[in-house]
């Protein structure tokens, strides 16, 4: 095991948690401030994904493509959270969950209808592929550091709006105490649309970079909708910071689960032993994660509540 | 007295009415298709449905004569809706055949179901070991292929072009393990890895830095559906296309390569039936597919086509007496109808005896996608693996 | 009064469950009896899943598991020979009911969306396993070729007898959870749904009951994972998937989690509107998917609200 491929394995594992971060940024900030379940979160994820290959294909400009992407998404999530979630903010979370299920199908046989069931064709513009020689022997693909940068910018971006701006005091504020906020004459409905409208932005966002170097087809939100829940919850509901925790550790010890734990095993188990739990086990492995962290901290790493 | 003459006339009328009411109902061939519809894998049975569809235009909609019914179903890649799509297509609707299903575990829920009822069931893309051996069936056909033989087929290849040192990778779930077992029927090289994957696994970049720091001599994969397309689209991007020639099965085919478009070039690939091949019923299908839907045709689609030719050629040998079982069994054996790959033979379970190709993808005429295009032939009449655990004669 | 309108409903719903058979018969549609079975089958899954749901307030979303557990008991002892019945059932409830006790002991100390995500977290990590394990299928799953024996009491090949078992063991697990919910355990449980903090001082501590009643749900969901796999001669690990969780939580929702029934008439009405959708139109999902939500919006009682009326 040489110390490139774990950089490279490190590297690639920390890419991975961007992306979960940006799609559970969303999400827990949802979670977090309206206190609702939001299993549609995959559906805006996929929206993105299709939004921004479609104006990219039509305008032939990549950045014009990923504006009107996220802009679109945006619309789309704010037009879901008027028409079908505002009464669901006061239900249980059962009922938000079941609702929310309910608008997955909706989403993706509407994109089936819209642009037939086969996964379309993405493509990036060239100056965003190739290599990069980071030092000697590691080459790596340009697009992906792109998105880890991408992602950390996002970061950055967050904790300045929530520590520093007046949105953000009152996002901090709704989270602790709503009908205080409301009390005190913030237009608490609006407050929320914009959050949500957020959320959604941020889920289109990790969409139209993941669509590329992944699969843009209906139903492609599910696939990682899970992990992402496992993150959020791993991270602590409502809490960016946790968001971030929870996201590179599941992308870390997913990344470096596959890539060297059967090998690990293979050095106390039998070849043909280690072979057989190896990919078991690293399917496995964040639900016995979350499932660890849960037993010690039944409320998440960094609850943003008390 | 005169009156009532009417009302004899009338009910003996409608009593002969009633007694031609089943033999008018007899002038009907139904036959259930089940495939999947809905979801992310609906896109699979789309091209199924078409092509069954054209099958049966190219038949004026009939057979020996008889009008032909076709109920479709979906089974929801649910082993148990898949049951009770044929339990309800054979009770309810009562068809005569049952055809299509593309997942292995439902047919191996479905066709006994259909054969217990004594029915046929013709398989147009699964093909269970378990269906090629032991629960082979006189009632059960399958005009595609058996699992293993597509995979021993490209483990030929690589072993005949003396290639050492391949990585192998496929989803952990039976089917990948399938297909790497028949890989290793006929490769008898040194494999450097064996990777199994999470099945639904989106990102590859883990697997492909291991994959490039040992360095091998080729690689093979299996990586069906949108799995295919993300490994496919990873594998390119990481520069590894130059570095290692890609081999596989089920990876590349006319449904990806619209997705992925040029990552699939250079791509080789063993299948049964390619676009290309040139026979007449094969040019007619693959011109007039594209024709109507505007796409180029998939193997799955080539498969429910010649299901539907073979159901034909059925009951046509029977004259349209579709009580005629044996007579029915008789025929199909014969596989006596121009399917789409040329001429084949059935062996004694029922499987087909036919050749394998290479396949590369190439670049396609001017401004269009990829396309696949045979090399060589890999396999003359080959016969599956299974066939002697079959008790039938 | 309500109660009586309540026992007039139930009375009514039974004796057409009852006459299915003989009216299936007689229309020479053999299939509705298979159909209706089915939906009997997942309706006893979905009662075992409100007991925890609807009563307990614990939303697990990974009932399903059960499903799996009771199948595979059957499935695996087929699978080496064993055929009787008795002892493939005893098996599928025990072995359940084990799990059960394994997965509520850890998720039950967490709540909220917590317990949904590790319930959900627990049946992934069961559905992988079944597709690991070659021997078993993976997930090609395993088919049953000989139905569970009971000699002399009852032959489930006969698909009439194994409908009037179905049906049978549907009206016992209606009778036993409503005199479950309606004893001093029953109402242990209701109370630390609606007020955990009074329930406290009262001086119950909610754990040992909610994890008897998972541990309880748990068991009669393999149950009815034995009765499904008998059914469809074929058992895969799809019957774990989370999917098939939400199906069932659907079931409970649109029939109503206040009433014992109410799961027993959302699994009709969502099991048939599938089926009748599906034959209509590929895009089934574009027409079900908001009918769903909708049903959650407005059938605050469920269905069940709707025809036996508010009660408590």
């Amino acid at each position: 095991m040489n110390f490139v491929l774990v950089l490279e394995q490190t590297l690639n594992g920390l890419q991975l948690g961007v992306m979960l971060f940006l799609m559970a940024a969303g999400l827990t900030l949802v979670f977090g401030i309206m206190n609702l379940v939001n299993l549609a979160h995959g559906s805006l994820y996929m929206v993105g994904a299709y939004l921004a290959t479609y104006f990219y294909q039509a305008t032939g400009s990549y950045p014009l493509g990923v504006l009107l992407g996220l802009a679109g998404t945006m619309v789309v999530g704010i037009a879901v959270e008027v028409i079908a979630l505002r009464t669901l903010y006061e239900r249980e979370h059962l009922d938000q969950v079941l609702a929310t299920f309910g608008l997955i199908l909706f989403f993706n046989e509407l994109m089936a209808i819209l642009w037939g069931r086969a996964a379309i064709y993405t493509t990036l513009p060239d100056y965003l592929t190739g290599h990069v020689e980071l030092f000697a022997g590691l080459r790596y693909p340009l697009y992906r550091l792109v998105i880890i940068a991408v992602g950390l910018a996002v970061a950055g971006l967050l904790w300045f709006v929530v520590a520093r701006t007046r949105l953000g005091m009152l996002i901090r504020a709704g989270a602790s105490n709503r009908a205080m906020v409301a009390a005190l004459g913030v237009n608490v409905r609006l407050l929320y649309t914009l959050v949500f409208g957020f959320g959604a932005a941020l889920a289109g966002l990790a969409g139209l970079m993941s669509g590329p170097i992944h699969v843009v087809q209906p139903g492609m939100g599910e696939l990682i909708l899970i992990e992402v829940f496992v993150v959020i919850v791993i991270g602590g509901i409502g809490s960016i910071r946790g968001a971030l925790a929870g996201a590179l550790i599941v992308g870390m010890a997913d990344t470096l689960g596959r890539a060297f734990v059967r090998p690990m095993l293979a050095t106390v188990l039998s070849t043909t032993a280690a072979d057989t739990a190896g990919p078991a086990l690293a399917s496995i492995l964040i639900y016995l994660l979350m499932a660890i962290v849960l037993a010690l901290k039944p409320q998440g790493l960094f609850p943003a509540r008390s | 007295m005169r009156h009532k003459t009417p009302s004899t006339v009338a009910i003996g009328f409608a009593a002969a009415l009633l007694a031609a009411g089943p033999a008018l109902a007899q002038q009907k061939v139904k036959i259930g298709f089940i495939t999947t519809l809905s979801g992310p894998q609906g896109v699979v049975g789309e091209y199924m449905k078409n092509s069954v569809e054209l099958a049966l235009d190219h038949l004026g909609r009939k057979m020996a004569g008889l009008e032909v019914e076709v109920i479709y179903g979906d089974d929801q890649v649910k082993p148990d809706v898949g049951k009770q799509v044929a339990d309800e297509m054979l009770k309810k609707h009562q068809v005569d055949f049952v055809a299509g299903i593309i997942w292995s575990n439902v047919m191996l829920a479905v066709a006994p179901t259909v054969t217990d009822a004594g029915k046929f069931m013709i398989g147009t893309n699964a093909g269970p070991h378990e269906l090629a051996g032991k629960m082979c069936n006189e009632l059960f056909f399958t005009t595609s292929w058996q699992n293993d033989d597509t995979p021993e087929a490209m483990g030929k290849v690589m072993q005949d072009q003396g290639i050492t040192d391949v990585y192998v990778m496929a989803p952990n779930y039976a089917a990948g393990k399938d297909m790497v077992n028949g890989f290793k029927r006929s490769y008898k090289g040194r494999i450097v890895d064996e990777v199994y994957t999470r099945l639904g696994q989106t990102d590859y970049q883990a697997e492909l830095s291991q994959l490039r720091s040992k360095n091998p001599k080729a690689v093979f994969v299996f990586y069906p559906g949108g799995m295919g397309i993300s490994f496919l689209r990873q594998y390119s991007e990481a520069g590894l296309r130059g570095q290692f020639p890609l081999y596989s099965v089920y990876t590349v085919d006319e449904i990806s390569i619209p997705a992925v478009k040029h990552a699939a070039l250079g791509q080789y690939e063993t299948r049964y039936w390619s676009p290309d091949l040139k026979n007449p019923a094969n040019q007619k299908y693959v011109s007039d597919y594209r024709k109507k839907y505007g796409k180029m045709p998939v193997f799955y689609g080539a498969q429910s086509y010649d299901g539907i030719l073979l159901i034909d050629s059925a009951v046509r040998a029977v004259k349209g007496n579709l009580a005629d079982r044996k007579g029915m069994i008789a025929a199909m054996r014969k596989a006596d109808f121009a399917s789409t790959r040329g001429k084949f033979s059935y062996n004694t379970n029922h499987f087909p005896i036919q050749n394998f190709y290479l396949l590369k993808a190439v670049t396609g005429p001017a401004g269009q996608d990829p396309v696949m295009e045979i090399q060589k032939t890999v396999f003359t009449n080959h016969k599956d693996s299974y066939a002697k655990e079959c008790a039938m004669r | 009064m309500n109660s009586r309108r309540r026992a007039i409903v139930l009375a009514a719903g039974l004796v057409l469950l009852a006459a299915v058979p003989p009216v299936a018969a007689l229309a020479n549609q053999p299939f509705y009896l298979d159909l209706v079975r089915r939906v009997m089958i997942f309706a006893i899954a979905a009662l075992s899943l409100n007991l925890i749901l609807g009563y307990g307030g614990m939303v697990s979303f990974g009932h399903a598991a059960y499903l799996g557990v009771g199948a595979y008991a059957v499935g695996v002892l087929a699978h080496y020979g064993i055929n009787n019945g008795y002892l493939q059932w005893a098996l599928a409830i025990g072995a359940s009911a084990l799990v059960a006790l394994a997965i509520g002991a850890v998720s039950i100390r967490t709540s909220g969306v917590y317990f949904i995500m590790i319930t959900l977290a627990f049946t992934q990590m069961l559905y992988y396993l079944g597709i690991s394990i070659a021997e078993y299928g993976g997930d090609d799953g395993m088919r049953l070729a000989v139905k569970s024996q009971f000699p002399g009491l009852i032959d489930l090949n006969d698909a009439n007898a194994f409908y009037y078992l179905v049906l049978a063991i549907l009206v016992l697990a209606l009778f036993l959870g409503q005199r479950l919910v309606d004893s001093r355990f029953g109402m242990v449980l209701r109370a630390a749904r609606s007020n955990e903090v009074r329930t406290r001082s009262i001086g119950f501590s909610p754990y040992p009951y909610r994890l008897a009643a998972f541990v309880i749900a748990g068991a009669v969901c393999g149950l009815a994972g034995a009765l499904l796999v008998n059914h469809t001669a074929y058992l895969t690990p799809e019957f774990m998937n989370w999917t098939r969780s939400g199906e069932l939580m659907f079931m409970v929702i649109l029939g109503g989690m206040a009433s014992i029934a109410g799961p027993v008439l959302g699994a009709f009405a969502l099991l048939l509107v599938e089926d009748a959708l599906s034959g209509w139109t590929q895009h089934w999902q574009l027409i079900l998917g908001p009918l769903l939500v909708l049903s959650v919006l407005f059938l605050r009682r469920g269905l069940a609200g709707l025809l036996f009326g508010k009660n408590e």
